[in-house]
């Protein structure tokens, strides 16, 4: 089974239209990855399909970039 | 243009002057339990090449058929839009019924996992003035922005408010038409109940059979037609290539009921007289009409009594065809596509054809429906009339450029 680097990679690359070796884990979805705000509420979105958890809204609003999206994966899921 | 025909307006229109059918049996969803199991779908409808497939996801069916006619429409026209002009340039582009796709499927979403997986992008996704909204962001149109919701006559709608947004002065350019897409189990579900749909299953390519006697109802259709309006000395001055002058644009409501029309076809008549009264042309100035023809029993038949009275003896000397018999029937989009056809038919002067009229309606024994095949025929102007649900109509008049 894939890492969880690899599947947020993945998923940020196919909810943002870009390409995987683009999302680098400092990359910031509005200032690199071209989202907007709708595009970040869909990929937090996909985030808690994937990882069946949910993130509540106001931790939603803090995780800007790749690795702040890992990072609370990994901490959430223990 | 995205139509059951073919996805460009010359492929439709190669097709329509064959005499081709769009309808097939519906294969998206589950057919089975429905009184209709056919339609005139689109057929190897790809967006990606006019936006990026990240785009085309957050925007329902409609949506993606009205911007691709819209972007072919304003790439064909050569409109150059500069800064200083931007802000004369508008557009106003209808749906019957809008993101039904969309609504449906977050809808099931709400049901099934509740409210939290609704799409941020539902909303932008499915409201009906997102094709304006869109191709003016992708264009920058700064002009007005607007959008038709009025059934079946949408299409007709938007371009004759698009013709009037220019007569009025608030703008040099329009893009005008309407897009549709309902081909979904809600959507059919619907027209099914209202039993508004031909139910020839056994054989969908004659289900759409205008003023024929064996007629049974209409073909849904679906896809989008747009044209841009530009005010005539601009267009001139700047070399376009003018395919025809919209010169005339009627409105009247029938104030009857809800889905059908009064027999003598009273309102589609008054329609179609305030289009001449506009356009300064007597009824005998007009060569060919594209009908409304849907294919059902009565209104078919009020649309005929509707020509009787306002053409009197120049009738029979009128083509009166119905594109739907073969397109099916676009409801939102269906007057920006017979629009888009009556300009056609005076470019190359040919009136189109009504297929499937084995029999016709001994109520329209005078008068030339066109029947099966094209007919090349001299054509200086050409009226193309819409009728929807609530009794809400409209007529345009082209001329020859």
């Amino acid at each position: 089974m894939s890492s969880i680097e690899e599947r947020v990679k993945k998923i940020v690359a196919e909810q943002l239209g870009v390409k995987e070796e683009d999302v680098k884990p400092e990359a910031s979805f509005v200032e690199d990855l071209g989202a907007d705000s709708l595009d970040t509420v869909e990929l937090v979105m996909a985030l808690e399909e994937e990882f069946e958890t949910e993130i509540p809204d106001e931790e939603a609003e803090k995780i800007t970039t790749v690795q702040l999206a890992i990072d609370y994966i990994k901490e959430n899921l223990g | 243009m995205v139509s059951p025909l073919g996805n460009t307006v010359d492929d439709t229109w190669s097709a329509v002057l064959a005499g081709t059918s769009g309808a097939a049996p519906i294969e998206t969803f589950d057919v089975s339990a429905f009184s209709t199991r056919f339609a005139a779908t689109v057929k190897n409808f790809d967006p990606t090449p006019y936006m990026p497939a990240k785009e085309a996801r957050k925007m329902d069916v409609f949506l993606q058929f009205g911007m691709v006619a819209g972007i072919q429409a304003i790439e064909d026209s050569g409109l150059e839009v500069s800064i200083d002009d931007a802000p004369r340039i508008g557009a106003c582009i209808g749906s019957g019924m809008g993101g039904i796709q969309a609504i449906e499927d977050n809808a099931m979403l709400i049901a099934e996992k509740g409210p939290r997986r609704v799409s941020p992008f539902f909303v932008p996704g499915a409201i009906i003035n997102m094709v304006a909204g869109n191709l003016s962001i992708k264009y920058g149109l700064k002009g007005p922005n607007l959008s038709t919701t009025t059934a079946c006559t949408t299409g007709t709608h938007a371009i004759g408010l698009g013709m009037r947004t220019i007569q009025y002065g608030d703008a040099d350019v329009m893009v005008c038409g309407g897009a549709e897409m309902v081909t979904t189990p809600v959507g059919l579900g619907g027209f099914c109940a209202a039993r508004a749909l031909s139910t020839r299953n056994d054989d969908p390519q004659a289900a759409s059979r205008p003023w024929d006697r064996d007629r049974d109802g209409f073909v849904l259709g679906e896809g989008a037609g747009v044209l841009v309006l530009e005010e005539y000395e601009r267009a001139k001055a700047r070399g376009a290539k003018i395919y025809a002058e919209l010169s005339g644009f009627g409105m009247s409501g029938d104030a009857h009921h809800m889905t059908s029309p009064p027999e003598d076809g009273a309102g589609a008549a008054l329609s179609m007289q305030n289009a001449l009264n506009d356009a300064g042309l007597a009824a005998d100035a007009i060569q060919y009409i594209n009908a409304h023809g849907t294919s059902t029993p009565l209104g078919d038949k009020a649309e005929i009594q509707a020509v009787h009275s306002i053409f009197g003896s120049a009738a029979d000397k009128i083509a009166v065809s119905s594109t739907k018999s073969m397109t099916g029937h676009l409801l939102g989009a269906a007057g920006a596509i017979e629009a888009i056809f009556s300009v056609l038919a005076l470019r190359d002067q040919v009136g189109p054809p009504t297929i499937n009229l084995d029999n016709p309606d001994e109520a329209c024994n005078n008068i030339n429906l066109v029947p099966l095949e094209a007919q090349q025929m001299a054509i200086d102007a050409a009226l193309s009339n819409s009728f929807g649900f609530g009794g809400t109509n409209g007529s345009l008049i082209f001329k020859r450029a």
